[in-house]
């Protein structure tokens, strides 16, 4: 722990066993993590930054493969909200990944081989079990605050209800309590893209080196628009052609949002295994938390003494801001504290990774007001 | 230094109450009482840049609309609940009035009275709808959609059966009598609570009816 170099790549495996809701058994639990800052004597300083679906533990660091920069720069890193200089950042890649921790890419000890569509379907909450045991190996044992958007949001809210007393800030962003019917659905027509594909091969594509690139990309376009707004898309790239004076009379990428999508689409195999993404959506799909707490959202809130601050965004059609406010109505029921803003932004679901500075205002001072 | 209004409140709520502002605004009393009588305080916005204000001192603070979102708050869950230059705005302050009484062992209201000897002046001898320090808007671009008086205030109150725990009056920031409160005060505030509540009351000073 004496190496505070900023995104220094970590990895520990831990001999488990994890319990798995699905009833599974996974030992030993891998885990890869970054971790930015110092923890400090009473160990009191530690903040869990939760990461997408998509996401990594690389939330500040160059990413190894795309060498793009970290993917929460905006609010992670020196004189931002979450600041190595006051805070022991940690940011793990979720269970069922592919960037380190265990998941269908990883090697089942068991046969030798990567454990492809054998990986145990994993929840929300599994993730979050899996999060807690590397705050153990840490030697933590409650923190100041976890923060997450999206599919981290998610993390972030299981995360009280889950364990209750080990942490004290919880901050939601673009995020909600449940999937809906629309949510699944979209996450269904990425799935069955990545399994019609014929590389896909039930899931036992690694050996062949050949990967359901299509599928994926597939995927990964139809899910990028929900990140966006038609508002978005409008400003940016309306109805104009790429690269031509006229329309082509063909199935060329004519318009603009054509080409952009296959960039996106195309760009994310090279980073991304299809099968964790049919397991993470799939984890994505089963999370309500009512439903783990009898029905009532309040209920997941009861034992927690921890305070929670929710943003949503305006233009945000995925996870819009109902969902936002149907939780910040459960935490009042359960009498927690509980703030909440809704920003504008043009940029949709995806705004939470973007230039915002309301949003820093809001996290930054939240964050600071438990120190 | 707080606003008149806010002071007066202030200066009334026990050390360690658990309070709900609604229309807090940035914050400004949310804070004032947290930082001098380690009030537990949570607040209800409208506007997003004074939810990010109120937010990133600290404090505990939801964006939302008393019209909507106040039946979302359980019985009784605060000591007090607090409406300062709101009532006016509400869609159906009636209801919102219910709702402090049902959420708040006690509620304080403070509104301009539209009574005031300069609003009736105006009318009487402008023949045009005020436009007053306390009341700056024009008939087309105000947010006070139901302006009240002193006394359409206490016989809303008496007709509902409400107790008026206490009362103040504001006339150019300074407290005045309540004798003739309809026509000399800008501004009022009421301490009310509920009289279905058998709780023997606390008698907060100021002037009582």
């Amino acid at each position: 722990m004496d190496d505070t170099r900023f995104g220094l790549a970590r990895h520990v495996t831990l001999p488990g066993p994890l319990r798995l809701d699905g009833g599974a058994l996974l030992s030993p639990v891998e885990i890869a993590y970054e971790t930015y800052g110092t923890l400090n004597a009473d160990r009191s300083n530690a903040i869990l930054i939760c990461h997408a679906l998509t996401g990594d533990q690389h939330v500040a660091s160059r990413h190894p493969v795309t060498g793009k920069p970290g993917w929460w720069e905006r609010m992670v890193g020196p004189g931002k909200p979450v600041d190595p200089a006051r805070h022991f950042i940690i940011c793990s890649n979720v269970l069922g990944s592919c960037m380190g921790s265990s998941g269908p890419a990883t090697v089942n000890p068991a046969t030798g081989a990567p454990w492809g569509m054998s990986f145990p379907v994993i929840t929300i909450r599994d993730m979050v079990r899996a999060q807690a045991m590397l705050l153990d190996h840490l030697g933590i044992d409650t923190l100041a605050a976890v923060v997450g958007g999206s599919m981290g949001g998610m993390q972030t809210l299981s995360w009280p209800a889950t364990f209750p007393d080990r942490v004290r800030a919880v901050v939601i962003i673009a995020s909600t309590a449940r999937h809906t019917a629309q949510n699944i659905a979209f996450h269904e027509v990425g799935r069955q893209a990545v399994m019609a594909d014929p590389k896909w091969r039930g899931g036992a594509y690694y050996e062949e080196a050949d990967p359901p690139s299509a599928g994926l990309a597939v995927a990964r376009m139809a899910a990028h628009i929900t990140y966006l707004s038609e508002a978005g898309l409008t400003a940016k790239f309306g109805r104009r052609l790429q690269a031509r004076d006229a329309k082509s009379f063909g199935f060329d990428a004519d318009f603009q949002i054509e080409s952009y999508l296959r960039h996106q689409g195309i760009s994310f195999v090279d980073r991304f295994d299809a099968n964790s993404y049919l397991y993470i959506t799939r984890a994505m799909d089963y999370f309500d938390l009512a439903e783990e707490h009898g029905g009532h959202l309040a209920n997941a809130f009861r034992a927690t003494k921890a305070r929670f601050c929710l943003v949503s965004f305006d233009t945000d059609w995925l996870y819009p801001t109902a969902e936002s406010r149907a939780i910040v109505h459960a935490l009042n029921a359960a009498g927690a504290p509980v703030s909440f803003v809704e920003l504008s932004s043009p940029f949709g679901h995806d705004a939470f990774l973007l230039e915002a500075p309301e949003l820093n205002r809001v996290v930054d001072g939240f964050l600071r007001a438990g120190a | 230094m707080l606003r008149p209004d806010l002071a007066i409140i202030a200066d009334r709520i026990e050390p360690g109450a658990r309070v709900l502002d609604v229309g807090c605004g940035d914050g400004a009393l949310m804070a004032a009482l947290r930082d001098t009588k380690q009030v537990d305080a949570r607040g209800l916005e409208l506007d997003a840049g004074n939810v990010a204000a109120a937010v990133s001192r600290g404090l505990s603070v939801i964006q939302g609309d008393a019209d909507i979102d106040l039946k979302e708050y359980p019985d009784a869950s605060f000591d007090y609940a607090i409406l300062s230059q709101t009532l006016q705005t509400a869609h159906r302050p009636d209801v919102v009035l219910d709702h402090l009484l049902r959420i708040g062992r006690r509620a304080f209201v403070s509104f301009p009275n539209f009574a005031h000897w300069r609003v009736r002046l105006s009318l009487l001898w402008g023949g045009r709808m005020p436009v007053t320090r306390l009341l700056p808007e024009q008939w087309f671009d105000t947010p006070n959609i139901h302006h009240v008086t002193i006394d359409d205030f206490r016989g809303f109150v008496k007709a509902r059966d409400i107790a008026v725990e206490g009362a103040w009056f504001l006339s150019g920031d300074k407290q005045t009598t309540s004798a003739a409160a309809n026509f000399r005060a800008e501004h009022a505030v009421f301490l009310l609570s509920s009289n279905e509540s058998a709780e023997p009351k606390l008698s907060p000073r100021g002037s009582q009816h």
